[in-house]
């Protein structure tokens, strides 16, 4: 058993009012790539904000490295060594298509990953590195969103819903890049609507349903019915 | 949980209390100058006067989001408009009161539509922006005394009344008759189809818009009404003072600044607010004022750390601790008082 | 000749409002927080710039290096210490503090100076001119205009070409997002502040140096900032300075016509500007 390097202990998360997630138990171990599938609205966005520092939690429900993190601002779990890339891409309109991966690299981790190691996965970006972010395509800007996480060269890599509003033919990019990058001994959770594509790349998953998990098991062995069962909340 | 037992109401016990009490207050305010002193009436009047500004700011900008420092043009406005009609139009100066509302309504129509083009805080600079233009206009009046303002001439003052203490008494009735219509005009406009479109723009102007309800439109009508009622306030201030200049009648000092602080300390957002407000400004004012500017330092700190800790003023505490309620403007649900008729319905 | 000279002393006159009002823009652009008291904190820095040059027996422009990390360091401390606890999506509580702030600020300099004018004496500066043709023009308004330009060009080149001015546009963009990057917008915000703060600082102290000042005049520097601000356009910076020259010779002409519609000449050019370009000459952000 390879040792964890996050882990979350009944993890729960609101907004105002509203519970997203109920006494959450998930696990990452060192070099492991874990797949969160679940319907709309089943917490896997609010999960990956939890552990990234954008929703308030409790100090000790969210453990890394043997530290809890779990109120920690989010710029602190940057500088610790975990970077998302959110939901919709979101970069800086203001930012041209370079100053958005430096800016990645803010908080001066060492690793592998720097501007050529960027290019050289995505050479698209190199052309195009001084437009504004806005002129990119879909699929461009969601090329430079990974790039900018990964400037950070994080340990524990978050990815949400990397494939949302892309044609095909770029999520299949995409996907072929992963490898690439999750073999350098990261760790990657990663939330996809797509499961099939989310069991191809992982070892482990877990499927959220109403803010709790409803199934958990290994990525390649699984039934499909199961999922199905957790997936849809059917008896 | 059984719905069975819950009503929705609009008043309560506290505010059925409040009315009766309000009522008999009222009276005793009425009666007045067979109590109080000439001094004690004198600073009723006054109080009275920055109760009706406190209820107009909070309006605009508890309810409608439109956060102004710039009323002391209103205020201004009217105390120039009652020295310009009873001068120049030989106007009586009670029917003046009434016409300086009327030209502060038809002034802020395009007033409004200049200064609602600014956001949020670019907003309230504007109004401010407005303030001065009015100041720095009437001080080029030299018919109204320039840059150094004019005082009411005796015939006009002593043709108000006879004798000086009838005068004194109309000026205070004057002063509690605006506050208790002031008050009165923004409850029932809050109990309005368009008032709770104004809390629905408080709450969120996004959603507010999505339902269908045009926000423009309403904030203008309370932007053109409240400049009203302010102008009104500043002439019934100046009918009191019997002197008028350009910097003490725009000046946001006295006109602005303490009037947020009241709204501020005593609650905004809610109509107890500004009276609370308004008695805990006085009594301050009355106990440190020869402190001077220690004293304005004081009630900026306070303002500063009641927006900090407790944004909902000293009456959000208040209704917070024993869930008060004097003005019945929402909609409460209640438990109900008899579950058993309700049982005996259910049985049925 | 008259009115060549008032459209020249207006365009000098700009530069200084321009530096009122590129404190002002600085912060609405990184946090939306618009400072009631900055024309306040233009008085304060006025004031202790007075202090420094009676203090060290110092020129009023060699005690800019005290007052500037000096303000610097308030603004800093008083983004960090009071103003973060109010920025959020209501616009109540940064408006009604900074009010109070103001309030707080003039009354406490009423009691630390009086309301008696004062003035900063800056020697031979003061009434050295440079003769132009007919003109002739004086060196200190000059050198307030070149202190400008050259203030808005550094504040545009750090905006744009340095780590901490990408930090701030990251952080205007995107809150949330700017965070993950490891940017822990309080200190970001407090940074703006300081820098914010200094900008005040030498536009203080070119202010006590050019006319007098007593503890209430803060009130129509703050509107003279924000009306080359929203003249130029949200979020432009060599707009802000168009802005300032603009309102500055609007004035300087209006006085030409007659000497009591300096002010109003001005404001009535914002206003109309106002009417028919709601967002400005140059507008870069929507307010």
């Amino acid at each position: 058993m390879p040792d964890t390097l996050l882990s979350t202990h009944q993890l729960c998360a609101f907004y105002g009012d509203f519970q997203a997630l109920y006494d959450l138990d998930i696990s990452v171990a060192a070099g492991e790539v874990v797949a969160i599938i679940g319907a709309n609205g089943a917490g896997k966005t609010t999960l990956l904000r939890s552990i990234a520092g954008l929703c308030e939690n409790e100090s000790q429900q969210v453990q890394y490295r043997g530290m809890s993190i779990g109120a920690q601002r989010a710029d602190q779990i940057a500088f610790n060594g975990i970077a998302l890339v959110p939901e919709g891409r979101q970069l800086f309109p203001s930012l041209s298509v370079e100053e958005n991966l430096i800016i990645g690299g803010q908080t001066k981790r060492h690793g592998p990953w720097n501007l050529q190691s960027v290019y050289q996965l995505f050479p698209i970006l190199q052309e195009r590195r001084q437009m504004p972010s806005t002129q990119l395509s879909g699929g461009q800007q969601q090329m430079v969103a990974i790039g900018r996480a990964l400037m950070a060269n994080p340990d524990l890599i978050l990815f949400d819903e990397i494939s949302l509003g892309l044609a095909p033919v770029i999520i299949k990019t995409i996907y072929e890049a992963l490898p690439g990058i999750i073999g350098e001994g990261l760790s990657a959770m990663i939330v996809e609507q797509d499961i099939s594509k989310a069991l191809s790349v992982s070892s482990r998953f877990y499927c959220l349903q109403e803010g709790r998990s409803a199934l958990a098991g290994d990525s390649q062995t699984v039934a499909r019915e199961d999922i199905s069962k957790a997936y849809f909340g059917v008896d | 949980m059984s719905t069975d037992h819950l009503q929705v109401k609009r008043g309560s016990r506290a505010s059925f209390v409040a009315t009766i009490i309000g009522l008999i207050v009222l009276a005793v305010l009425i009666a007045a100058p067979l109590w109080a002193g000439r001094a004690d009436m004198r600073l009723m009047g006054e109080l009275f006067l920055y109760l009706s500004l406190a209820c107009l700011w909070n309006l605009m900008a508890g309810y409608a989001g439109l956060v102004s420092v710039g009323q002391q043009a209103y205020v201004g406005f009217g105390g120039y408009m009652l020295f310009a009609l009873t001068i120049f139009a030989g106007v009586h100066p009670v029917v003046a009161v009434l016409g300086a509302g009327v030209l502060a309504a038809l002034i802020a129509v395009p007033v409004a539509a200049l200064v609602f083009r600014l956001r949020g805080a670019y907003f309230a600079i504007g109004t401010w922006v407005v303030a001065e233009v009015f100041r720095l206009s009437f001080a080029q009046v030299s018919s109204l005394g320039g840059g150094s303002g004019t005082s009411l001439p005796v015939s006009i003052v002593k043709s108000m009344t006879s004798g000086r203490q009838a005068r004194e008494w109309l000026s205070y009735w004057l002063a509690l008759g605006l506050a208790v219509a002031v008050i009165a005009a923004v409850f029932l406009f809050l109990r309005s189809r368009r008032g709770l479109a104004l809390s629905a723009i408080r709450d969120n102007e996004l959603a507010a818009a999505s339902l269908g309800i045009n926000i423009w439109r309403t904030k203008f009508v309370v932007y053109v009404v409240t400049a009203a009622l302010t102008a009104m306030v500043g002439a019934l201030i100046f009918l009191q003072k019997l002197r008028i200049s350009p910097d003490a009648a725009f000046s946001v000092n006295d006109w602005t600044a303490f009037v947020i602080f009241i709204v501020v300390i005593g609650g905004i957002g809610s109509l107890e607010g500004p009276i609370i407000g308004t008695l805990v400004f006085f009594a301050l004012r009355e106990t440190l004022s020869d402190m001077g500017t220690i004293y304005l330092i004081a009630l900026g700190l306070v303002a500063i750390i009641i927006m900090l800790k407790a944004p909902q003023g000293l009456w959000g505490i208040v209704r917070k601790r024993w869930d008060l309620q004097l003005f019945p403007l929402g909609y409460r649900v209640q438990q109900s008082a008899t579950p058993d008729n309700h049982q005996q319905l259910h049985d049925k | 000749m008259n009115w060549i000279n008032a459209i020249v002393q207006g365009i000098l006159l700009g530069g200084l409002y321009a530096l009122f009002a590129a404190g002002l823009s600085l912060i609405f652009g990184v946090m939306r927080l618009v400072n009631i008291a900055h024309g306040d904190l233009i008085v304060l820095a006025a004031y202790l710039g007075l202090s420094t040059t009676i203090m060290l027996g110092v020129h009023p422009l060699l005690a800019m290096l005290v007052v500037i990390p000096l303000m610097a360091l308030g603004g800093y401390v008083l983004q960090r210490g009071v103003l973060n606890h109010t920025l959020g999506d209501d616009l109540l509580p940064p408006l009604l503090v900074t009010f109070g702030l103001s309030v707080i600020i003039q009354n406490a300099l009423l009691e630390g100076y009086t309301a008696d004018p004062q003035k900063m004496s800056a020697g031979a500066l003061e009434t050295a001119s440079l003769p132009l043709g007919d003109l002739s023009i004086g060196v200190l308004p000059l050198l307030t205009f070149a202190i400008a330009v050259l203030v808005i060009g550094g504040l545009h080149w750090m905006f744009y070409h340095t780590a901490l001015g990408r930090a701030f546009r990251a952080v205007s963009d995107n809150q949330d997002i700017a965070q993950l990057m490891g940017l822990n917008r309080r200190h970001i915000f407090g940074l703006a502040m300081a820098l914010s703060l200094a900008i005040t600082a030498v536009a203080g102290i070119l202010l006590g140096v050019r006319t007098n000042f007593d503890p209430s005049i803060g009130g129509a520097r703050l509107i003279f900032g924000f009306e080359a601000v929203i003249i130029g356009g949200l979020g432009n910076l060599w707009g802000t300075l168009v802005g300032g020259v603009i309102l500055g010779v609007a004035q300087t002409i209006g006085a030409q016509i007659n000497p009591g519609w300096q002010l109003l000449a001005g404001h009535i050019t914002f206003l109309f500007i106002l009417a028919v370009r709601p967002r400005g000459l140059f507008p870069r952000m929507t307010g």
